[in-house]
């Protein structure tokens, strides 16, 4: 009974609404507590503010925390991982090296030290400035007195002060004197590749670090990559070979010596690739202290100037052989026809010739005679037109594209107007000026099977895409061969390197007077040529600025006396170093199989 | 069991408390172990740097040949040309091994042969000394103790 009390109360009906009254018999309520067994409502008021607080407090503190670590995190400095807190370590790969094809350094950094002063740290500013005048000769001891005694707080002294000067104001005792940390770069090899490197100097400076910064050459533009240390340290691999770079400046040097030239200038460039090899200038400089520009005097005698690449010359004879190429190439001759070679006129202008060649020669004997009027005669048959978009297609009307802050300022001379007087003087290398790189470029392009090349100084780890045609494989052996009998039974006699078949082009061009004209007796001359001439691996450009040798019996100035013995010794001494084997009987097979070959096809 | 529970629980507070503020020392250490390791290594790049300059300025071209030249007596190095390419055949390898000497044939092997006898043996009459004695090939090169080739 009491049980279903129970039930009855539980399902005992409470107002779910207000509004309805509730069915049913009411609901005897609960019994109110009686006094003593409910708490005191102060205290039940009491506990339950103790837990509100509690609460609070917690999400207080949660939030207090997380306030303060926002706080600190934005209160202290950035700090990026780093490889050991030694400043040096950093920077020690601040900026790259630099090295050669087979991985020689070229150009690194070293410790060194700057110094600098702040006066007001200094306890006898007088002695420091006498001690440092001892010390470094150039500092004078007044003048630094003055400073010293100023009211200036901060100078710098010197950029890079060796270990012993370093101990020397050490020695002084004087702590106003202070050491900045420095990284220097140097160039191990002194002033060979002295054009290419270029040099470098400090950009913003800070007494705990400064930033190095390339001036010229390859190390102002890849300034970028050098000093970007995503590359962690990667040095720059440069196409050229320290070896054979230091055995062509001597060469060079030599040649220069004796035939009492005021420059010289070489290249030898990969043939297929455009890999610069070596890239030399004579006079050179030596990077380590580069020297300022000069301010007065012709910027070409500078040594800063370098001549392969920014030396823009009327290259003479040496373009000949694109004159022969293309007439070949667009079919209005053979290696065998007859060009008429008898006394010329064009626009008024006589056109003359070293010697006089008789009546009429072959277009191979053109070329191995250097005959100006056959070749002008071949260009006035080719039209302008066709010459010009020729020469363009060799790249002689753009600044070369290879990667040194000279070679965009160094845009060949190119005439404004083309009347047949210029087809005729450009097909012979007057009229049109562009620097050995150029010349070089064209020659790689025209003889490597036809195809263009560009020329850089990194070494490609891939081989490049072929370039566009410039003439057919066939031509293209063809102006090797004719090239190849200027070597054995013509003007470039003495380039002969048995074993190698050299084949180019001699070029003896009159140098323009700054006056107008050209000099009677200062000439620009040039070997362009490659080798071996049955499978060309490299292209060869050696220029002589002002030469003139006394040989067999008179003063010559020509180039087959001057420039092709250079290359001659050049190649004699640079193709073993590339680890390329003479061969000796090469040639007479391989290139008369190839025509007769290239005949029936 | 209530005071177990909060025993163990106690126990169990200041173990953890431990281990993490334990763990807290370790990282601490390792990090001081890292930077150390960092500053040494930071230090050797530096020295390798510097050994690197150095080893490249010694080596340089211009200095080689100048050593070279001073050396020119003793080393007799000059520069590579096209002739000192040559073919395989040419290089003075050290000779072959000599075959090991046939066996000569000792005396008591030809007691009972009589004379007229037909021998199917060759006996090697060696008469190395004297104006007959064939020329001796006096070109094979003569190695040093340690087969090195001598001039």
């Amino acid at each position: 009974m009491n049980l279903l009390r129970l039930f009855r109360r539980r399902r005992a009906t409470y107002a779910t609404d207000p509004f309805v009254r509730v069915q049913g018999p009411a609901a005897p309520r609960p019994e109110p507590a009686t006094s003593a067994r409910r708490e005191p409502p102060e205290r039940v008021r009491a506990r339950a503010e103790r837990r509100l607080k509690f609460t609070a407090a917690c999400f207080v503190a949660g939030f207090a925390v997380v306030g303060l670590k926002m706080g600190t995190i934005a209160a202290s400095d950035a700090q990026e991982p780093r490889t050991g807190s030694r400043a040096g370590a950093a920077i020690v790969n601040d900026r790259a090296d630099i090295t050669d094809r087979a991985g020689r350094v070229l150009a690194t950094n070293v410790d060194a030290r700057a110094l600098y002063a702040q006066p007001h740290l200094m306890v006898d500013p007088v002695a420091a400035a006498h001690g440092l005048a001892a010390i470094f000769p150039d500092m004078d001891a007044d003048t630094w007195e003055k400073r010293f005694t100023s009211d200036r707080k901060f100078f710098w002294i010197k950029g890079n002060i060796s270990p012993e000067q370093q101990q020397a104001v050490f020695d002084l005792g004087e702590p106003g004197l202070l050491f900045g940390e420095r990284e220097m770069r140097v160039y191990p090899n002194g002033p060979v590749m002295a054009h290419v490197l270029g040099g470098a100097r400090y950009g913003a400076q800070d007494v705990r670090a400064a930033e190095i910064m390339g001036v010229a050459g390859v190390e102002a533009v890849f300034d970028d990559y050098l000093s970007d240390p995503t590359h962690e340290g990667a040095p720059l691999r440069l196409s050229l070979d320290l070896s054979v770079q230091t055995t062509v400046e001597r060469v060079l040097a030599a040649g220069m010596k004796l035939t009492d030239a005021k420059g010289a200038a070489a290249i030898i460039m990969d043939v297929h690739t455009g890999e610069i090899v070596s890239i030399a200038s004579l006079p050179d400089f030596d990077p380590n202290e580069r020297p300022r520009p000069a301010i007065e005097g012709d910027p070409g005698d500078n040594p800063l100037f370098n001549r392969a690449v920014q030396g823009v010359y009327e290259l003479g004879s040496t373009f000949k052989i694109f004159a022969a190429a293309q007439s070949l190439e667009l079919g209005l001759t053979n290696a065998n026809t007859m060009i008429d070679t008898s006394p010329l006129r064009v626009n008024r202008f006589p056109i003359r010739d070293f010697h006089d060649y008789g009546k009429q020669l072959s277009v191979t004997d053109v070329i191995v005679q250097s005959s100006n009027r056959g070749t002008a005669r071949m260009a006035l048959a080719i039209g302008a037109t066709r010459q010009r978009a020729f020469l363009e297609s060799l790249g002689f009307f753009e600044p070369s594209p290879v990667e040194l802050t000279e070679a965009p300022g160094a845009r060949p001379i190119t005439p404004s107007r083309w009347p047949d007087i210029t087809t005729a003087t450009v097909s012979y290398g007057h009229g049109l000026s562009a620097s050995p790189l150029h010349l070089a470029t064209a020659y790689a392009s025209l003889l490597n099977g036809g195809t263009r090349v560009v020329p850089t100084l990194l070494a490609r780890e891939v081989p490049p895409a072929q370039g566009s045609r410039i003439v057919s494989d066939r031509v293209s052996a063809g102006a090797r061969q004719m090239l190849r009998q200027v070597v054995t039974r013509g003007t470039a006699s003495l380039a002969e390197v048995e074993g190698y078949q050299v084949a180019g082009k001699t070029g003896t061009a009159d140098k323009p007077s700054p006056t107008g004209g050209y000099y009677e007796d200062k000439v620009i001359t040039t070997f362009a040529g490659v080798f071996p001439a049955q499978d060309p691996e490299y292209v060869i450009v050696v220029t002589l600025d002002e030469p003139e040798i006394f040989a067999a019996g008179e003063n010559r100035r020509t180039a087959g006396w001057t420039a092709v013995p250079v290359a001659a010794e050049v190649i004699r001494r640079i193709a073993p170093l590339m680890g390329m084997r003479p061969d000796f009987g090469a040639e007479a097979e391989t290139l008369g199989a190839y025509l007769t070959q290239a005949a029936l096809r | 069991m209530r005071a177990v529970l909060y025993a163990a629980s106690i126990v169990a507070l200041v173990g953890l408390a431990y281990w993490a503020y334990d763990q807290g020392y370790e990282t601490r250490a390792t990090e001081r172990e890292v930077a150390k390791l960092e500053r040494r290594i930071g230090a050797l790049h530096q020295e390798m740097s510097m050994l690197r300059a150095e080893w490249a300025y010694l080596n340089r071209p211009d200095r080689l040949h100048a050593l070279a030249e001073m050396n020119f007596e003793r080393l007799g190095l000059m520069a590579l040309t096209p002739a000192h390419y040559a073919l395989a055949e040419q290089v003075g390898y050290p000779p072959l091994a000599p075959p090991p000497p046939p066996e000569a044939p000792s005396a008591a092997d030809w007691a009972d042969v009589e004379l007229g006898d037909e021998v199917d043996g060759v006996i090697i009459m060696n008469h190395v000394y004297g104006a007959n004695a064939a020329p001796r090939v006096i070109t094979p090169p003569t190695l040093a103790g340690d087969g090195e080739q001598l001039p």
